[in-house]
């Protein structure tokens, strides 16, 4: 028997986590894992309230945040092979073409 | 037994989050997101979610990790560089952090509702009644997912081509 906030407390800690790692990180790549970081503490939210309430909702909910992920992985590494073909360089800091 | 598990599941996700964050090769980083996603499975697992968790392997730690360590590859990402940070940042920003992530926790405790335990495996999420709800309840949503996942790849391969001109 575990008590839910346990879960709660691990799911915000991953997602803190992920917020911290897309401040602190240079690497476009890495920023990119760190967004999948925070959608992976946001299913953990939804399967621990789906079992307190339970409903199957959230296990659904959660399969679509995996659809969107996937997609987004898709389309954003796809930005950044365009990026790197163009710029030469993974850092965030060197692709500031829209900076004043 | 059961808070055994978890706890054992939920050092290996805090470990790998926390190496995600220290790590300076990129390829590193990656792995211990795998880790990370791997553990999580596991404690999917504990929750009675047996469908999330093996979607969760298959998705995220197989399609999704495997896309991510190819273009890691592909592109030879390096260790990053060190930036020209500013050291307001490095003093402020830090225990800044620290102390928002305590407050937080101390909201989160002061206004807890009254603790109900979760029994493990209390509710189990089978793939036939998830698929049942997702071809009833949710149909729309279903079919939309799939026109999106569509334009997702077309975008895919019209960003990464290389332009002829």
């Amino acid at each position: 028997m575990i008590p839910i906030s346990w879960y709660l407390l691990l799911s915000a800690f991953l997602f803190a986590c992920g917020v911290t790692g897309f401040l602190i990180k240079r690497n476009i790549i890495t920023l990119f894992m760190s967004i999948e970081l925070m959608l992976n503490g946001v299913n953990l939210s939804f399967i621990a309230f789906a079992t307190r309430l339970g409903t199957l909702d959230g296990h659904i909910f959660v399969f679509f945040v995996m659809v969107v992920a996937a997609a987004e992985a898709a389309v954003g590494l796809a930005i950044i092979i365009s990026v790197y073909r163009t710029r030469e360089t993974l850092n965030v800091d060197r692709v500031n073409l829209l900076k004043l | 037994m059961h808070q055994f598990l978890f706890l054992l599941f939920g050092a290996f996700c805090v470990g790998g989050a926390i190496n995600l964050l220290i790590q300076r090769k990129t390829i590193n980083s990656a792995l211990s997101l795998i880790v990370v996603m791997g553990s999580l499975a596991l404690i999917y697992l504990l929750l009675g979610a047996e469908f999330v968790a093996i979607v969760q392997v298959i998705i995220y730690a197989g399609a999704i990790m495997v896309l991510y360590i190819f273009v890691i590859m592909l592109l030879n990402a390096g260790q990053e560089e060190d930036a020209k940070g500013s050291n307001v940042a490095k003093i402020f920003g830090i225990p800044g952090l620290f102390a928002g992530g305590m407050i937080g926790i101390w909201v989160l405790l002061q206004h807890r509702p009254e603790e109900k335990l979760i029994p493990i495996g209390a509710l189990y999420g089978p793939a036939d009644k998830v698929g049942m709800m997702l071809f009833t309840k949710y149909l729309l949503a279903f079919e939309v997912t799939s026109i999106l996942v569509l334009i997702a790849i077309m975008g895919a391969v019209v960003l990464a081509r290389r332009s002829n001109s």
